[in-house]
């Protein structure tokens, strides 16, 4: 019974939260509910038993992911209103109601829910933390390392759009001439 | 009703969906699509993690996991376009991408 | 033998299409000459086929498949019998002499050349006409004499009058050509063949009613290449053309295509003797009717083609009630002295600076002698005095309507008669005879070349003569066509007839001289209404303009404007359209718009979910 409290609490306030996101004129407001709305759907996370997911969620999407927007909007002075030219609301409505349909029906066909075997089954006994180290570390290996690669390369990506003064290599020019090469570029600045 | 089965997990995602779907296209500043973009893949884990809550198998959360990865990474290096993108044309608004004539 | 066949066929095209390279030449006198000597040459071979013919052999060829689809098999097939011999040797003599002519008359004309090339191509296509032995080589005959036809009446294509008498020329054959091709249709759908032979022998066997249809839709045929009413008006304005045009064309030849074409389906005809009743019939109507309008008219050249249209409707007579020998043979003399009479009026025209009013002439027997002969002869002729052809061969037609019991049909010829006479000779005394009314209007007369003269005497003699030809021609022909005698069984009778007829014709003659060797207009007869209608052809040719060329003009406007532009260019102009407005509309499908991009991206989605759900509903559905 609680779960079920639990889940239309959850889900009714997900979903309001997601539709402020969408619809909101001001962008503070939407950046808000978008934070807000992660921590609710980490709730989900914990009711489905998944602990170690409901936590990488918090930390990751709303600590990591929300500072980095904020920061975005920061830049790009976003905090004024949003003047912006809607499409027709029907249209869009109307897309987005017959998509979210058409995925109900084939989800909640009988046919699809009978033919799904598990592929790798929970070991009973263990903490569910254990046991996602336990299949992260042995099956999903390569595709865990592969993540590493691909985060440290979004890493230097990001350093590298964003940062000043990223225009020339440091490594690549002498070591006595790079306060010749800074005097240089204060001249043309000035 | 009160018994909750997979299928509210997956009509919750589906409805979810649907908001992110709208957002998209609604959307003119590109870093409200981005938002839109977070709520799309947020819905998806829902139905990953639902579905291997109820069928025994841990593979579902593996994949919510990874695409967490993902979503970050993504939001880092968008981020970063986006501020080459401002520096260079000084509005986020979706038109000034747009260099065809129609 | 057949290489006689194959020169007589064939000299005249070389000739034209040797006299069409120089068509864009000026005049050469050798583009007249060749075309002339090699119509000799096919003269000559027609006379050794007449020979050989006149002992009772036939020559029959096939030179070449020209189509055999299926059950139809037509072959480039000819025929040299009894009928087709006399009929080459009319026309060859005539386009022969006509040739000669030509070069004389078309002297001073720029498009000589052009001339001889069209002339001869004629004389071609009439020959395949005759020689043919299928229906559809006849039909092959008739459209290229209709061709040529067309292209020397508007020879002068200058003038408007020209060419419009052209353009009626040509549509009204046409007309008529449907009638024959249904015809042909017909008769190759119940007998499946088109090769004479293999027709008449099955013609019996068909039903009556359609033997009747296919022989009413064959004289329909022969109605406007012979001009019978109510398809008559072309050939007087075919006048239009130049005078040997008129001689060759409109008096030996191709009007006379009609005749042969009857005389050739005599076993059909003969199986059909209604039919033959009523042909006769119309061309007595035709006789009477183109005689009334001759006597009254004031151009020399519709006088003399009145008189053709009256002659043609005495050679039907004569085919309706079955005496197809009688008809040939006045077919035969009637070339001859009608060549002439034209020949003889091209004469007087060159003369007369090509004036055509006789009232304006006058007297004309002093300077040209040569013409003024043989036009007499020619009249003569054409009246019916014995000893002339033209006695022998209209008698004839007399004596077969009397003797068939037709008495209507052979008052109506005898008055015709009458009237032919009459006409004739007034043209005679008007132009050659009285006082010199031409020096009024300033006009210097002179005779005609030696040479076109001399040309034309080979036409004289045989108008004379060619009554005493009449029984070798009877026994020659009657080997193909029926063998019908007509003779009067009272003597007394006989002899009433025929001097009757002599004096009626020679009172008729002495007539004309009285009124109009002093010509004067009468005003007073001018006013008359009678006058009047006869003056205006029966008003036929204004009832034509006013209620078929006008109505018909203003149906094709419409088809034109309303139906062709409106509804099938709008149609077809439709399919480019919508190609085009596709485009236009979904250009902006790519704008560079991002926002709408997405949209269309969850267009694609759900048009995709929804086949997915169709489908898997659809599987549900039937493994159920």
């Amino acid at each position: 019974m609680f779960e079920a409290i639990a889940f239309y609490l959850f889900a009714f306030l997900t979903i309001a939260m997601f539709y402020i996101t969408v619809m909101s004129k001001h962008a503070l407001y939407s950046m808000t509910a978008l934070a807000a709305g992660m921590i609710f759907i980490s709730a989900f996370f914990f009711i489905l038993g998944a602990d170690f997911l409901g936590a990488v969620q918090i930390i990751v999407y709303s600590g990591a992911v929300m500072a980095l927007y904020a920061f975005g909007m920061m830049f790009f002075d976003s905090t004024r209103e949003l003047k912006e030219k809607t499409t027709p609301s029907l249209l869009v409505f109307g897309l987005g109601g017959m998509a979210a349909l058409m995925t109900v029906i084939i989800v909640a066909a009988p046919i699809v829910s009978d033919n799904i075997a598990a592929a790798y089954p929970i070991v009973e006994g263990v903490g569910n933390t254990q046991a996602v180290g336990m299949v992260l570390f042995t099956k999903y290996l390569i595709p865990f390392e592969v993540a590493a690669v691909m985060l440290l390369v979004a890493m230097i990506s990001g350093i590298v759009l964003a940062g000043k003064k990223m225009d020339i290599s440091l490594t690549l020019v002498e070591d006595d001439e790079i306060p010749q090469h800074d005097k240089e570029k204060e001249k043309a600045e000035s | 009703m009160m018994e909750i089965g997979l299928n509210h997990y997956l009509v919750l995602s589906t409805i979810l969906f649907a908001i992110g779907l709208l957002g998209i296209m609604r959307r003119r500043n590109l870093l409200m699509l981005f938002f839109a973009t977070e709520i799309l893949l947020n819905s998806v884990n829902i139905a990953f993690a639902a579905i291997s809550h109820f069928y025994g198998d841990l593979s579902g959360q593996m994949f919510a996991f990874f695409v967490i990865a993902i979503a970050a990474s993504e939001v880092a290096v968008g981020l970063g376009l986006l501020v080459v993108w401002f520096k260079r044309s000084g509005s986020i608004d979706l038109e000034t991408l747009k260099s065809m004539r129609g | 033998m057949e290489m006689y066949l194959y020169i007589a066929l064939f000299a005249p095209l070389a000739g034209s299409l040797f006299a069409a390279l120089f068509s864009a030449s000026p005049k050469t006198l050798i583009a007249g000459i060749v075309p002339s000597a090699l119509l000799f040459v096919s003269f000559l071979s027609s006379l050794v086929l007449l020979v050989y013919v006149m002992g009772g052999e036939t020559v029959h060829v096939e030179m070449m498949t020209w189509m055999a689809t299926g059950d139809l098999y037509i072959p480039y097939g000819f025929l040299v019998d009894q009928v087709s011999a006399t009929m080459m040797m009319v026309v060859t003599i005539v386009s022969t002499i006509v040739h000669i002519y030509s070069i004389g008359y078309m002297d001073h004309d720029k498009s000589f050349n052009r001339f001889f090339a069209w002339l001869s191509a004629f004389v071609f296509s009439m020959m395949i006409l005759v020689m043919s032995d299928n229906f559809a080589g006849l039909f092959i005959g008739w459209e290229g004499v209709g061709l040529c036809s067309w292209a020397l009446i508007g020879f002068w294509y200058h003038k408007e009058s020209a060419t419009w008498a052209a353009n009626e020329a040509f549509i009204m054959n046409r007309i008529a050509d449907l009638g024959m091709l249904i015809g042909i249709f017909l008769i190759y759908w119940n007998t499946g063949s088109l090769q004479y032979d293999k027709v008449f022998a099955a013609m019996s066997h068909v039903d009556i009613a359609i033997v009747s249809t296919i022989g009413i839709f064959l004289f329909i045929g022969a109605m406007g290449k012979s001009a019978q009413f109510p398809l008559h008006t072309w050939l007087a304005d075919a006048m239009e053309g130049p005078t040997p045009v008129s001689a060759l064309i409109h008096a030996a030849t191709m009007v006379t295509a009609g005749v042969y074409l009857v005389v050739r389906a005599n076993p059909i005809y003969d199986l059909i003797p209604d039919v033959g009743y009523f042909i006769a019939c119309l061309g007595a109507f035709v006789a009477m009717f183109a005689a009334s309008m001759a006597l009254v008219n004031r151009d020399m050249k519709r006088i003399i083609a009145y008189s053709t249209l009256s002659q043609l409707g005495y050679m039907f007579v004569a085919a309706g009630l079955g005496a197809y020998w009688v008809a040939l043979f006045h077919l035969m003399a009637h070339a001859f002295f009608k060549a002439l009479l034209f020949l003889g009026a091209g004469n007087v025209m060159h003369a007369m600076n090509d004036e055509l009013d006789p009232f304006k002439m006058g007297g004309l027997r002093h300077t040209m002698k040569g013409t003024f002969i043989m036009m007499t002869l020619a009249s003569v002729a054409l009246a019916g005095i014995f000893p002339l052809a033209g006695f022998f061969s209209k008698d004839l037609i007399l004596e077969v309507a009397f003797i068939e019991n037709h008495y209507i049909l052979y008052t109506v010829l005898l008055l015709t008669a009458g009237m032919t006479a009459f006409y004739s000779f007034r043209l005679v005394a008007l132009i050659f005879h009285g006082e010199e009314r031409y020096k009024l209007f300033g006009f210097h007369p002179h005779e005609a070349y030696k040479y076109m003269l001399i040309a034309m005497s080979p036409l004289a003699l045989l108008a004379v003569i060619a009554g005493a030809f009449k029984m070798t021609y009877f026994e020659m022909v009657t080997k193909v066509l029926p063998m019908t005698e007509y003779h009067v069984h009272n003597p007394i009778v006989y002899w009433i007839m025929t001097i009757g007829t002599q004096l009626f014709v020679i009172a008729c003659i002495l007539y004309a001289y009285r009124k109009y060797e002093v010509a004067k207009e009468d005003k007073k007869m001018e006013e008359n209404i009678g006058y009047k209608i006869l003056w205006n052809q029966y008003y036929i040719p204004h009832f034509y303009e006013e209620y078929i060329s006008k109505p018909y003009r203003e149906l094709s406007r419409i088809f034109w404007k309303d139906i062709d532009m409106k509804v099938v260019d709008a149609t077809v102009d439709m399919v480019a359209n919508v190609f085009y407005k596709t485009g236009e509309k979904t250009r902006g499908m790519q704008d560079g718009n991002l926002s709408s991009m997405l949209q269309l991206m969850v267009v694609g989605l759900v048009a995709m979910l929804a086949l997915a759900a169709v489908y898997s509903i659809a599987t549900v559905l039937v493994a159920g």
